[in-house]
């Protein structure tokens, strides 16, 4: 009911009745088309130049990157991680085929559960789907192989990303979303969840100074790996 | 409702200027965050040219609100969401009660929402049995101090860290009455434990919205502390409440004015947690909620569209304009009396319950203009209290020594060379008796300004004299 009287009003402020039907054609073409509005220069670089301001970006929010030339390098590069970081060889890992895929026994010490992210975890390991460079920013949508649970429980997130996966802005993550992903739900593209990351957990309530890891991890390491000669 | 005490304004500003304790607060916080906007403003050359698009953007939706909020619902319910809609704040209320009873809560978690206040939806649970728990670190404490954020975005800007201190030393009762906070990072670790247990116990989980989506029927909330994100994914069911106003048509429209909103707020290039969230727990999901519901309020907000205050609604609840305000800065968010602080308060309060309780609110500003030139969607504050004032002078709700004042400056002022030559004489007057401080604590006929600030003394001549000097010299062509 209250839907009506909504609606009702709204229309009655903008002095008006429904719309003409020729005026939402063209609405219902703007959201088709989803027009781009300015996308910021700085991330119109060459590839190189995009990785690189990645980086920076990540490493300016408080987050770490450690490069890989392959997924075969992977396990190496997190035992070192978490040695480094005095944390145990043990985490929780999504359930994802690529990272399944992942030659583990290669360094047996490392203890891999699989699944959701539980509060006893300390360390997980997610999947990204793409990450933007503009802001250092990591796109992680939810799906069996990736669930939420994995970027937030543990106190420390580690996050394999592809070189190949990451962009310059936003809006060209989006598109990656509308061409690749389909949501057997709705019909639509977009996943149950899509968090984009930018840096570990921090609070600043308390006399507006920053202290990190809130509520969410303290620390984010993301493991690039180098897929994409153009971009190294 | 809160109880609405902005109609004891003058008497909060002038508590609040005396309390050393907030006085202390407002100055170690406020300059901060201007610094940081400033920073982060001036590595994005393009900002100025985003702010036109995000006001362009939120007055396209506005201008056809009604097409876009039906769009998202139905977006909503294919992703098997529902949507609700109250026109009131009980209304409101009541559905949040409804849901939480249906799914059998005994507790609640919720992210930072400023609808949530608004509604004062938390009473109203308790006063049911079900026990809501503010997850925001800010909202956290204010929810065990009983009070009202102070600020949109910092709810505890009022606090200093003794403060925090203190109420978590009566609060945690169960922890040992002698620890010690060496840093502030062990207040944090505190109430990390602590609410870490309230997460995993929740039944529902309820946020906000800084946006929402019609193309994806998505709702988005930005934090920094990923309360948020466990409030909507931890809990079986997630309730999101928002305002009509909150809808935008896409994913493009949302990403430009998310450009604009993390600089602007904390001055962040970018929030470390931007969520999308759209409907319920997929098919082989191994977390998320079962359920999702959005309120959608209107609250006196469609009888702002087609007035002098429907550009109010373009905002975006960064708190750029009460951070960068004067009279916000000597006395905090709690004067103002109500939810919403500063001069977006002071447009949107008057809208919302009524300009004769909260008259006083419009004429809480200098007329500085800064609060205009930051805010990122080009909303005409101080124009928009100006109209208030208008309202509130039509209405004859102004005392009546303000309103004859007021008609002998209108007439002057409609008179330019007779006001010139008032003008120039009082300010040579005031500049040559104010010539040793510089400024007046006070002054016979305008104690209503100097009560609560000095007025600085004019240097001896008007702005109009001293531009035709200028000119004259030639320094101004
Ligand atoms: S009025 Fe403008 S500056 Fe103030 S909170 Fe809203 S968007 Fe931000």
């Amino acid at each position: 009911m209250s839907r009506e009287t909504i609606l009702t009003a709204i229309r009655r402020g903008l002095k008006r009745g429904e719309l003409p039907a020729d005026q939402q054609a063209m609405l219902r073409g703007r959201l088709a088309a989803h027009p781009r509005h300015l996308i910021p220069a700085r991330s119109r670089l060459p590839r190189a130049g995009q990785v690189a301001l990645f980086v920076a970006n990540v490493e300016r929010e408080f987050g770490t990157v450690a490069r890989v030339p392959d997924l075969d390098a992977v396990p190496g590069a997190i035992a070192d991680y978490l040695a480094a970081q005095n944390l145990p060889s043990e985490f929780v890992m999504a359930p994802h085929p690529e990272l399944q895929a992942i030659p583990w026994p290669e360094r047996p010490l490392l203890r891999i559960r699989e699944g959701r992210a539980e509060a006893s975890d300390t360390v997980s390991l997610q999947h990204a789907y793409a990450a933007i460079a503009e802001t250092g920013t990591l796109m992680l949508p939810s799906a069996p192989e990736r669930p939420t649970t994995i970027n937030l429980l543990a106190d420390t997130a580690i996050v394999l990303l592809r070189a190949s996966r990451l962009v310059g802005a936003y809006e060209e993550a989006w598109d990656m979303l509308r061409a690749e992903w389909k949501d057997t739900l709705s019909g639509g593209f977009m996943p149950r969840n899509v968090m984009l990351v930018t840096g570990p957990s921090r609070s600043a309530d308390i006399e507006q100074t920053l202290e990190l890891g809130a509520h969410g991890p303290r620390r984010l390491h993301v493991v690039l790996v180098d897929d994409e000669a153009g971009a190294l | 409702m809160h109880v609405v005490t902005s109609p004891a304004f003058k008497e909060s500003a002038t508590a609040a200027i005396a309390n050393a304790g907030l006085q202390k607060a407002l100055a170690n916080s406020g300059p901060s965050f201007i610094a940081r906007r400033a920073s982060a403003v001036a590595r994005l050359p393009e900002f100025e040219r985003l702010r036109d698009i995000g006001r362009d953007i939120k007055n396209h939706t506005l201008a056809n609100l009604d097409f876009y909020l039906e769009a998202y619902e139905a977006r909503v319910l294919e992703a098997g969401g529902i949507v609700h809609w109250a026109a009131t704040a009980e209304e409101a209320r009541d559905i949040v009660l409804g849901i939480c009873q249906k799914a059998g809560a005994r507790t609640v978690t919720k992210g930072k929402s400023m609808i949530s206040e608004e509604i004062a939806v938390n009473d109203h649970l308790e006063r049911h049995g079900i026990t809501p728990v503010e997850t925001d670190l800010g909202e956290y404490i204010i929810q065990l101090r009983h009070e009202l954020p102070s600020h949109i975005i910092a709810p505890a800007f009022h606090l200093n860290r003794e403060d925090w201190e203190d109420q978590f030393r009566k609060s945690h009762t169960d922890l040992p009455a002698d620890r010690v906070f060496h840093e502030r990072r062990d207040i944090l670790t505190e109430a990390r434990a602590k609410l870490r247990q309230r997460f995993l116990a929740a039944d529902v989980g309820i946020t906000g919205a800084n946006f929402l989506i019609a193309e994806t029927g998505s709702s988005v909330i930005v934090t920094n502390e990923g309360n948020g994100d466990l409030t909507q994914t931890l809990p079986r069911v997630h309730i999101v409440l928002a305002s009509i106003e909150k809808v935008v048509p896409t994913l493009e429209d949302a990403t430009s004015l998310l450009r604009l909103l993390a600089r602007s707020a904390t001055g962040q290039d970018f929030s470390v947690y931007t969520t999308f969230s759209t409907g319920v727990r997929r098919a082989g999901d191994l977390d998320g909620p079962e359920e999702y519901h959005v309120v959608l309020l209107d609250n006196g907000r469609s009888n702002m569209l087609g007035s002098e205050f429907q550009d109010m609604l373009r905002c975006i609840r960064c708190a750029a304009c009460m951070n960068h305000c004067p009279v916000y800065g000597t006395v905090g968010g709690h004067a103002y009396g109500w939810v919403y602080p500063g001069p977006m308060g002071a447009v949107l309060t008057p809208s919302l319950v009524g300009i004769d309780q909260s008259g006083h609110l419009p004429n809480a500003s200098t007329f500085c203009g800064k609060c205009e030139s930051v805010c990122p969607v080009k909303i005409p504050l101080p124009n928009l209290m100006r109209h208030w004032r208008e309202r509130e002078f039509e209405r004859h709700l102004t005392p009546a020594a303000m309103r004859t004042n007021l008609a002998l400056w209108a007439w002057v002022a409609k008179r330019p060379a007779l006001y010139r030559l008032v003008t120039r004489a009082a300010a040579a007057a005031l500049g040559w008796l104010g010539r040793k401080r510089g400024r007046f604590s006070s002054l016979p006929l305008a104690s209503g300004w100097t009560g609560g600030r000095d007025l600085p003394a004019p240097e001896g001549d008007t702005f109009f004299a001293r531009y035709a000097k200028a000119q004259r010299a030639g320094k101004i062509r």
